[in-house]
């Protein structure tokens, strides 16, 4: 891979809706190695900040500065949305999708799918509709979906909610083996379980901004402001 | 009541003894209107998926025109078809007046705003679904539409099938442009139209059953193929 | 998949319609049609002079307006004054008389209006305005609409001024029929659609015969200075054959029900 598109910088960067900030500013940076974790209460903005990240959003201010050129950027990362979105296709005609676009042809998209089906443990359900399948199920398919191009960096949005405790260690694996194959991570999460098993760096988010930034082992521990203490403890936030 | 039993008489009588004349006007109704159908999708399709998919200035209009289209008479699709199509006319130079390939236009015209309308709802529907996933791959605009088509294709069946519906029951504009001749431009609906003027209501209603007969086949038959389609398709 | 066959299929039904002898297109009146003697006719026309003779079933005054457009090659109608009106107009170059048959007065059998026994056909019509009775009216403009206006003039009435039971429907004969049965209405109708209309219930025929309701069909070949694409060899011929001897038998030997419905008096030029 020619030249990395990491680090990705923020500057400043904001998402407006209907006049009101819904985040920002911020100014982060995501560096080339990691699991980044960003947690905050409800409506804080996490989703909207991973969405700016991805380009999902426009910055209404400031900017989001990619390593490489934004076309470049934009074809090596991938998103997993908290309901995953299901095309209306079977198992491996969903995982395939992003490999078809992006001029693999269907012999070998399909090859790689199945390869990658079995990887994420859906490899007695090649052929269902995609629709039929279950909640940890959907989201092992939305995952072998965004891994199959290897992207640099992988965007998660609550990935294990509402799963069992089965199937979000198994969610975790798969992410931990992307991580340890060299894909960037940075994801949402209301389990903090999850992010003290996964975090490398952690941003705590409130009222659109970023309150406050841990890295290294026991990132989440390290959190010392009032409000995120608080937030740990299970205390409402306003 | 006696009549619609005579009706029904009749058009079992029609199709058991495989009658001649029944069976050229059955098939010159399905090849009329199955290729208007065919060419009403074509158009009607990618306009529906363009219109749900692409923002543009005059968007809503297009929308509201087209659905306004869905209840355009048939009579006069037909006179404006034959005063285009009239030797008097600016495409009489063709010479398609009174043939196959005039009520097939008129066809086209009349089914293809029902086909891009329930193309365009369905197709809204689902771009909402997969709107951020197809963002967040980086397809283009194209490999977009033939997503939604290629996904949608349940639902396009459907609009194809509404359009076949319109259409295949369809007498006041094909009347006009096709003239209801014997062997030539005769089909179900205007044999219809000309045995109720006769008063033969009994042959009129049985030639009716047969056009509904007709119809539910082309849907039962389309059904089934779609669905053996499915489990052949990853 | 689907698209591909049915595409396929399509382009199959196409092909199959083409290929055929010489064609031509007239324009018949309803009541022409109706009488069923063109399922005589036609086939020896096809037989005769090799010719595919299309007929276009519409009123007398959508045929001459199909003649005026081009759109037909010869017209077969039974409305003189429209028909020279045509003529003088340029829009065919002659008119030639080829056949006759009647009109005929019908309504409920019990015939509130008494028309039955009538002196004559306008003394009939004045009986039904008497009467107040409801009739129906083509409202078309075909020759026949233009015959009981005839009638009603010659009756002394202006259907302009008539009540509501004079009730116009804009419709052919067959469907004119149906909405006076439906009435319990006086109609009139040429001899044919009557006799081979399948719906009477208890409509009658009560009254016919008096040489003014007589019906003179003439033929009227689209002019090819007009309209240079017109089939004009193919209209002389049919016209030749029309005023034949051949014709002649045809024609006059053409029965429905054991009735006689036309009388062939083309004169040979």
């Amino acid at each position: 891979m020619v030249g990395s598109i990491l680090p990705l910088r923020l500057e400043a960067a904001a998402v407006r809706r209907g006049g009101n900030r819904l985040v920002g500013p911020v100014d982060i940076e995501i560096g080339a190695e990691g699991v980044t974790v960003v947690i905050g209460p409800n409506g804080s903005g996490k989703t909207s900040l991973l969405r700016l990240m991805h380009g999902l959003e426009r910055a209404a201010e400031g900017r989001v500065r990619w390593a490489a050129p934004r076309t470049e950027a934009r074809t090596r990362q991938a998103y997993v949305f908290q309901n995953p979105i299901l095309m209306r296709r079977h198992v491996v005609g969903n995982i395939a999708y992003p490999l078809l676009v992006h001029g693999v042809r269907r012999a070998e998209a399909r090859r790689r799918a199945v390869d990658w089906a079995e990887k994420v443990g859906l490899g007695e359900a090649l052929e269902r509709a995609a629709s039929s399948l279950s909640g940890g199920e959907r989201q092992k398919l939305a995952l072998a979906r965004a891994l199959i191009r290897r992207p640099e960096i992988l965007f998660l949005d609550e990935p294990c909610a509402n799963l069992d405790g089965r199937a979000t260690r198994e969610i975790e694996a798969i992410l931990a083996a992307a991580r340890d194959s060299g894909t960037r991570i940075v994801m949402t999460t209301h389990d903090m379980g999850q992010a003290r098993r996964l975090a490398t760096e952690v941003f705590f988010l409130l009222r659109g901004r970023v309150r406050e930034a841990a890295s290294g082992r026991g990132a989440l521990e390290r959190l010392a402001t009032p409000e995120a203490r608080a937030f740990l403890n299970g205390d409402i936030l306003e | 009541m006696n009549e619609i039993l005579e009706g029904l008489v009749q058009a079992a009588r029609l199709v058991a003894t495989l009658d001649r004349d029944l069976i050229e006007i059955a098939a010159r109704s399905l090849r009329v209107t199955v290729t208007a159908v065919v060419i009403a999708s074509a158009l009607g399709m990618p306009l529906g998926a363009w219109l749900a998919v692409n923002r543009f200035r005059w968007r809503r209009h297009v929308i509201a025109v087209t659905n306004a289209l869905m209840g355009l008479p048939p009579v006069v699709v037909g006179l404006v078809v034959y005063l285009l199509l009239s030797r008097s006319g600016p495409f009489g130079v063709l010479d398609l007046l009174f043939t196959p390939t005039a009520m097939i236009i008129a066809q086209v015209i009349i089914a293809t705003p029902l086909v891009a309308s329930i193309t365009h709802q369905a197709i809204r529907e689902l771009w909402a679904d997969y709107h951020d996933l197809l963002i967040s791959i980086h397809t283009t605009k194209s490999q977009r539409v033939r997503a939604l088509l290629w996904d949608g294709r349940r639902a396009l069946l459907t609009a194809a099938l509404a359009g076949f519906g319109r259409a295949i029951g369809e007498v006041g504009a094909i009347m006009i442009v096709g003239g209801n001749i014997d062997h030539a431009t005769r089909v179900l609906t205007t044999a219809i139209a000309l045995e109720t003027g006769r008063g033969n209501l009994s042959l009129a209603l049985g030639l009716g059953f047969v056009l509904i007969a007709l119809a539910i086949v082309v849907n039962v038959l389309v059904h089934t193929l779609s669905r053996t389609e499915r489990a052949s398709q990853w | 998949m689907i698209r591909r066959g049915t595409v396929v299929f399509a382009t199959a039904l196409l092909a199959a319609a083409g290929a055929h002898a010489e064609t031509m297109r007239v324009a018949v009146t309803t009541s022409f049609h109706n009488s069923g003697l063109s399922d005589v006719l036609l086939p020896a026309i096809a037989r005769d002079l090799g010719i595919d003779v299309r007929l276009l079933v519409v009123g007398t005054g959508q045929a001459l307006r199909l003649g005026r457009a081009g759109d037909v090659d010869a017209v077969l109608a039974h409305s003189r004054a429209a028909e020279e009106a045509f003529v003088a107009a340029g829009f065919a170059t002659h008119r030639r008389e080829i056949m006759y048959n009647d009109f005929v007065l019908t309504g409920p059998a019990r015939d509130p209006a008494g028309i039955a026994g009538a002196g004559g056909a306008a003394e009939a019509l004045a009986a039904v305005a008497e009467s107040g009775a409801p009739f129906v009216s083509r409202g078309d403009d075909s020759g026949t609409h233009k015959k009981e206006l005839a009638l009603w003039r010659a009756a002394g009435r202006d259907p302009e001024g008539f009540g509501t039971w004079y009730r116009s429907v804009g419709a052919g004969m067959g469907a004119t029929l149906n909405t006076a049965r439906a009435m319990n209405a006086y109609t009139m109708s040429d001899r044919a659609s009557w006799l081979e209309f399948g719906n009477k219930g208890d409509m009658a025929l009560l009254y016919s015969g008096d040489s003014s309701l007589f019906n003179q069909y003439a033929y009227l070949p689209v002019s090819v200075e007009r309209h240079p694409h017109v089939k004009g060899a193919a209209a002389r011929r049919l016209e030749a054959w029309l005023a034949s001897d051949r014709a002649r038998a045809l024609i006059d030997g053409y029965t429905l029900g054991g009735d006689r419905l036309f009388t062939h008096n083309a004169r040979v030029e």
